[in-house]
């Protein structure tokens, strides 16, 4: 509970906080404000924001409700950014800990391996895994999480290194436990804070490869993305700009809420000490 | 006997969680000039709190209340110096014949049998010090508030973490010569180099360039003995100085405090959970049980006739060369 | 009859690219119900030996025969199987438990990985361990960093007990305690040992309590043994170099007995 209290303790996390809870509502609420399918014609084409007050953000090219659009793609994209995390931790932790407990031959290979998939740019890696597989939901979380799982490895390969060598851990073994229950039991739960404290950033970035592989055309064709609605924009960018703008707004504002969280969490765990 | 420090009534609480932790619970008693004190405790007793507040070390979030007063003459204030130094600088020898203030609380000049306080600073004490004109033309002058390095050397348990890890051994210890005496660098760094011989490292001249990590754990804790009375001070505080250590280490380290506090005429402060290894160095004995005092007394009188039933227990407790074994003390045997 | 025999044990490291000996050499045997114990200064190689007849560490050279078996020849399953009988307290009781541990949990994973007790057994068994080693049965639910240093090197000591073992091998293991609580822990050990007939290998740089508890003594020195014997006959007359250097250099309470 004073964690808690520590987090609100600054503006920022505040702030983060307000931004990420309004997204999650909005992409809770898609389907009850907008119960139909959001890229069902809803009115004219191109309607301005602000003109019609049944549709407040005004339609697109094809007369599509921009605000109905919106609200679900903030559910795609929170939705894609929270799962791509999730995995590239998952993958990135258990790999870390295999290497880092196991050593040796293990730890080399897991770790080369790791070296390659970091040479490769993840954006490239996954517009290539897209383009190969097909793009669905699944396959876009898959791509993204392809990239970003090599970050939580190498840090949670370096905390097992120094949790391996402490007493209990050798504690463990004389009592007979078995070196997978000792890596995943006793040393990777003492090896996560580092790693989860990769997450906001992994979070921001999924959302926005997310939203730029949407944006070349390779999300899910059946899902409003945000990506999607400013490449949708861009071809009437000069006489209609907002429909590129409130998208991408959409995006800035959610990873801005996504950094000011993880600062705030960052900032409540750290214990500060001024010895002056 | 002069006393050179006088504690009353020391409070100190830590705020934990919003929960206030009392660490010392009203500790009055008197440090004579020259003496060797230790202060025995478990853990808890709040030994290392005292050692830490009498130096002014404590953290700020520490509750602080009660008085330490330092009484230094003037005379003797020029003395220990001098046998460390072979040349005196004009503003270190005013330093040396004038007083400084305590960050904690109030000094004076002149004898102290009489324990009148000139200044007495009641309540908090984490502050500088608001006292006498004369402290503060002191601290301006030499532009050093604090007085812990100057006349309080402290020898931590730890000698690593009180050492900087990428500094070399003769800078570490030439800054502080550096810093309280003003002198010179070139003088400091040789200053340095007889402080390691006076602690008896073995080849001074290399030691200055070599870094902590290079040194065994009983060298390091030389180098910081060698840090802490770089600049001559009054009281040298040895904050469980050997409890890291083997037994061997630790009796030559033992050794080396006795013989520096003899040779420099300094007053000793040896923190210690062994009542063993304090009776070997110590004049008196402090013991501290829970923040509180509960027995001061001649280190003859403490071990052969302690008024306290824990001191007695802790006797009892101490399992040295000549104690019965515990297994025939049961009546066992293998 | 020997629950181990060390025999010419050694372990080499490197430190700063050049080799040293770490363990030199070393043998030694154990009996049922007795304390041998190793002392010698930091960098002996004491805790090395711990380590390695406790298969943390690998030897270079020599064997380990724990209960009239090739410890050394076992691996895997087997090896995990025998550990129940070789156990271990540590000296810092805070650093040997996983931080996020409760007690119960602590002394329920032996009982659960030697197949000791069934699950639903498995509370009770943990209450009786804690009431053996002088514990209140009720600590069970508390995390291991809420509870007194004493207590948790009596809960170190359930645990090592939980799986019957015919060895333990304390390192330092009553050294970061307070005086008086080290008595009681003494105590304990000493109850256990005639109790359940448990040996010990006692590693401490304390003479004092060496003498206190062991009935003989290793004395080591740069990894090699230095002198061994009669504990009592050994510390009040050394013949090596470092057994009279550790005899010399601990402190004397020299009291007028009533």
């Amino acid at each position: 509970m004073s964690r808690l209290r520590r987090f609100f303790r600054t503006p920022e996390a505040i702030a983060g906080a307000l931004i990420l809870a309004l997204l999650a509502a909005m992409a809770l609420a898609a389907p009850l404000l907008f119960p139909g399918d959001p890229q069902a014609i809803a009115g004219p084409a191109l309607l301005p924001p602000f003109q019609d007050w049944s549709l407040p953000l005004g339609t697109d090219r094809l007369g599509r409700d921009v605000l109905a659009e919106l609200f679900h793609g903030a559910r795609t994209s929170l939705a894609v950014g929270l799962a791509a995390a999730a995995a590239a931790l998952l993958i990135g932790s258990v790999v870390g800990t295999l290497a880092g407990f196991a050593g040796g031959l293990i730890d080399e290979v897991l770790m080369r391996i790791t070296d390659a998939f970091q040479t490769v740019p993840s954006f490239l890696l996954a517009l290539a895994f897209v383009s190969i597989v097909g793009p669905s939901l699944g396959v876009v979380v898959a791509a993204i999480a392809l990239g970003a799982w090599t970050g939580p490895a190498r840090v949670a390969r370096a905390e097992v290194l120094s949790i391996r060598e402490r007493d209990y851990v050798a504690g463990a073994r004389v009592i007979g436990m078995h070196p997978l229950e000792i890596a995943f039991r006793e040393v990777l739960p003492n090896a996560l804070p580092p790693v989860l404290a990769l997450s906001s950033v992994i979070v921001a970035a999924a959302i926005l490869t997310e939203a730029a592989l949407s944006f070349l055309g390779l999300g899910d064709p059946n899902r409003v993305t945000w990506g999607g609605m400013i490449a949708e924009g861009r071809t009437v960018l000069r006489t209609a700009p907002f429909l590129s703008i409130v998208p991408g707004v959409a995006l800035v504002l959610t990873v801005l809420g996504v950094y000011l969280v993880g600062e705030g969490v960052v900032e409540s765990t750290a214990v500060r000490r001024s010895l002056s | 006997m002069t006393a050179l420090l006088s504690i009353r009534d020391l409070r100190v609480a830590y705020r934990r969680d919003g929960i206030e932790v009392p660490a010392l619970k009203g500790i009055s008693l008197d440090v004579e000039a020259g003496e060797r004190l230790a202060i025995i405790g478990e853990s808890g007793s709040g030994k290392s709190t005292l050692a830490l507040a009498v130096a002014g070390l404590l953290a700020g979030g520490a509750e602080i209340g009660g008085l330490v007063d330092w009484f230094l003459p003037a005379s003797a204030g020029a003395k220990a110096p001098l046998s460390v130094l072979p040349d005196i600088s004009p503003s270190r020898g005013k330093m040396g014949s004038s007083v400084a203030g305590s960050p904690l609380a109030t000094s004076k000049i002149g004898e102290g049998r009489d324990h009148e306080l000139i200044s007495p600073l009641e309540g908090e004490m984490s502050g500088r010090t608001e006292g006498g004109a004369v402290e503060r033309q002191l601290f301006h002058l030499h532009d050093k508030p604090a007085r812990l390095g100057r006349d309080i050397g402290f020898v931590f348990q730890d000698p690593s973490s009180s050492l900087d890890p990428v500094m070399p051994i003769g800078k570490q210890i030439a800054e502080v010569v550096h810093t309280h005496l003003g002198l010179s660098w070139p003088d400091s760094f040789a200053q340095a180099k007889t402080l390691l011989d006076r602690v008896r490292l073995p080849d001074p001249e290399a030691v200055l360039h070599v870094y902590p990590h290079q040194l065994s754990g009983g060298q390091k804790q030389r180098v910081a003995i060698a840090a802490a009375i770089a600049a001559g001070p009054k009281l040298l505080i040895a904050d469980e100085a050997t409890s890291a250590l083997d037994t061997i280490v630790q009796a030559e380290i033992v050794s080396l405090i006795r013989r520096l506090v003899a040779e420099d005429g300094m007053t000793l402060l040896f923190i210690s959970h062994d009542i063993a290894l304090a009776a070997t160095l110590a004049d008196r004995i402090a013991v501290l049980r829970h923040g509180e005092l509960i027995e001061l007394g001649e280190t003859d009188q403490i071990l052969n006739a302690p008024r306290h039933a824990y001191t007695r227990a802790l006797l009892d407790a101490h399992l040295g060369l000549d104690t019965e074994p515990l297994f025939h003390r049961q009546g066992a045997s293998a | 009859m020997t629950v181990l025999a060390v025999s010419n044990l050694a372990k080499r490291y490197r430190r700063g690219g050049k080799p040293f000996a770490a363990v030199d050499d070393v043998s030694f045997e154990i009996g049922p119900a007795e304390t041998l114990a190793l002392a010698g200064p930091s960098g002996s190689g004491k805790s090395t030996i711990a380590r390695l007849v406790l298969r943390l560490t690998e030897p270079d050279a020599g064997r380990i025969d724990f209960e009239s078996t090739d410890f050394l020849a076992l691996s895997g399953a087997a090896l995990r199987a025998r550990r129940a009988r070789l156990q271990m307290v540590f000296q810092d009781p805070l650093a040997a438990f996983n931080p996020r541990a409760t007690v119960a949990r602590v002394l329920d994973d032996p009982l659960r990985i030697h197949n000791i007790a069934p699950r639903a057994e498995r509370r009770h068994r943990i209450a009786a361990l804690l009431e053996r080693v002088g514990l209140d049965a009720g600590l069970a639910a508390r995390a291991i960093h809420e509870i007194s240093g004493g207590q948790r090197q009596r809960v170190a000591i359930a645990r090592a007990i939980a799986t019957r073992p015919s060895l333990i091998v304390l390192d330092e293991a009553v050294s970061a305690l307070d005086v008086s609580v080290r008595g009681q822990i003494l105590e304990l050990l000493l109850d256990l040992q005639r109790q359940e007939r448990i040996a010990y290998l006692f590693i401490s740089h304390d003479l004092g309590v060496i003498r206190a508890v062991a009935h003989r003594v290793v004395i080591l020195d740069a990894g090699r043994v230095a002198e061994s014997g009669d504990a009592r006959a050994v510390i009040a007359n050394p013949q090596s170099a470092i057994g009279k250097a550790l005899v010399e250099a601990t402190p004397r309470l020299t009291r007028n007995r009533p």
